[in-house]
């Protein structure tokens, strides 16, 4: 069909995390550039299967750009060429007819391979679980605007919750930091009243599950900011700084 | 003091560390920058001179040359320690990577520039420091000014001085702002000034570095 796109796969794949992994190409053809990509790798998987041979294992789950599960890293960049998006969310448009496209996981030996494009991230559930507790009243839920917040503030905390933990700043970094993911959970809950009780020692212990998890240091390169689907600034990053140092100095 | 130790050994206080030297040995700079570029005043080194005798015999300056060193030693263990912890985080590397799309190619080369730096502070530790601390041929007759006229007689030194002061320059062009968000200064209000400031400085001092061996080499001053 006129318009559609040929084009030839790199994908890596990796029967599980004890053997080693390679690349495999493969020729695809007749692709609408209204497909996402994720929608190519189905037609691609479905012609596996009906050959009899081993789809291509990847995350996916929402597919409106919310849930930070298409992890692929796509011709040396996280979820692709186009900034602000998940996989889900590129479009085959974003390709040219006869374009050779590499895919590859997420690199980070705190992201273990589990098979082909899928990475174990639990990595970052035990740094949110180390962040520990908030201290709120039980009972009825309390009126809404009892608890005054400036409102640069609420927009600041909202803006770092906005994380979908995709981990392609870690992808993107080139020491695969996690310090923009952890930064933007300690950033949401640093810049409420609500978070303050326990902000010295959940500063601490998140920095401290980081480092024991594998994740690299910052450069401050700003590569992972430029790449984060939700656009998460760096700013959260030096705020984890301050909070992390004033914790050093001040706790006890 | 354990507290001190552990926090400092984490992946932020190493590059608290790293910030703070850094910051430290850009403050230096300026100093060594300033007094060098009195060669432009054309007295024949006169000033300049004076100048390298002061910080060659005031005991408060000698002691700060010991602080210098001790400073300079610790930004490139902690700089060394950062790089071997944080490349064995990607064992698999990735077959593409596009990093220009990104990030700025110097941001990403720290460690190869610093590398170059210090190959480049070896040569001119050499030439300078050693000839007018460690040996006896400073004397009113072959000044520090006539040794740099001797040793900016060769093109080659020339060139890796040029080259040295290149690798200064993107060296300080990531490392001023970077400093700062490391240090946890990151701000709307303050972060363009800080970031402008940066540039200039950076563009500044490794301007002024360079023009002082290319200015003897052509006869450019007297």
């Amino acid at each position: 069909m006129e318009g559609n796109l040929n084009l030839t796969l790199k994908i890596w794949r990796q029967k599980n995390a004890q053997t080693a992994g390679k690349f495999e190409t493969y020729q695809v053809s007749g692709i609408s550039t209204d497909m996402s990509f994720l929608e190519m790798i189905d037609v691609l998987n479905n012609r596996l299967i009906q050959e009899g041979d081993d789809p291509v294992a990847f995350d996916h789950d929402c597919r409106e750009g919310i849930c930070g599960m298409c992890s692929m890293y796509i011709n040396g960049r996280p979820h692709g060429p186009n900034r602000g998006v998940t996989t889900c969310q590129l479009h085959m448009r974003s390709f040219k007819d006869g374009e050779t496209i590499t895919v590859e996981p997420w690199r980070a030996s705190a992201f273990p391979v589990i098979k082909d494009l899928v990475v174990n991230r639990s990595a970052f559930d035990r740094i949110i679980a180390a962040g520990g507790f908030i201290s709120v009243n039980t009972g009825n839920a309390q009126d809404a605007n009892n608890l005054p917040i400036n409102k640069d503030d609420a927009d600041d905390a909202f803006a770092a919750a906005a994380c979908i933990g995709c981990g392609a700043c870690v992808a993107a970094c080139k020491n695969a930091s996690a310090m923009l993911f952890t930064s933007a959970k300690i950033s949401q809950l640093a810049l409420l009243p609500q978070g303050q009780i326990e902000a010295a020692t959940r500063a601490q212990a998140m920095v401290a599950q980081m480092d024991e998890e594998g994740f690299g240091a910052c450069s401050n390169t700003g590569a992972c900011e430029a790449e984060c689907p939700k656009g998460i600034s760096i700013e959260n990053i030096a705020r984890m700084n301050r909070e992390y140092f004033s914790a050093t100095f001040s706790s006890k | 003091m354990a507290w001190l130790a552990k926090s400092l050994n984490s992946s932020l206080g190493k590059k608290l560390l790293m910030a703070i030297t850094g910051l430290f040995l850009i403050s230096f700079l300026i100093v060594h920058c300033g007094l060098n570029a009195t060669i432009f005043l054309n007295d024949g080194g006169a000033t300049f001179n004076q100048g390298a005798e002061f910080m060659g015999t005031n005991p408060l300056i000698r002691m700060m040359e010991i602080v210098l060193f001790a400073g300079l030693l610790l930004h490139i263990f902690d700089g060394l320690r950062l790089w071997l912890d944080n490349k064995k985080k990607r064992p698999v590397a990735y077959a593409v990577v596009d990093g220009s799309a990104n990030s700025k190619w110097y941001s990403r080369s720290m460690g190869l520039l610093g590398t170059l730096l210090l190959l480049f502070l070896i040569i001119h530790l050499k030439h300078f420091w050693y000839f007018s601390r460690l040996t006896n041929d400073l004397t009113e007759a072959h000044t520090l000014y006539n040794e740099m006229q001797i040793v900016f007689a060769s093109p080659v030194v020339v060139a890796i001085y040029v080259l040295g002061c290149i690798s200064l320059g993107y060296h300080l062009l990531h490392g001023f702002q970077s400093a700062f968000q490391s240090l946890g200064l990151n701000h709307p209000k303050y972060s363009p000034t800080i970031k402008w400031i940066g540039v200039v400085y950076s563009v500044v001092i490794s301007a002024t570095f360079a023009s002082m061996p290319i200015a003897f080499y052509f006869h450019l001053i007297h």
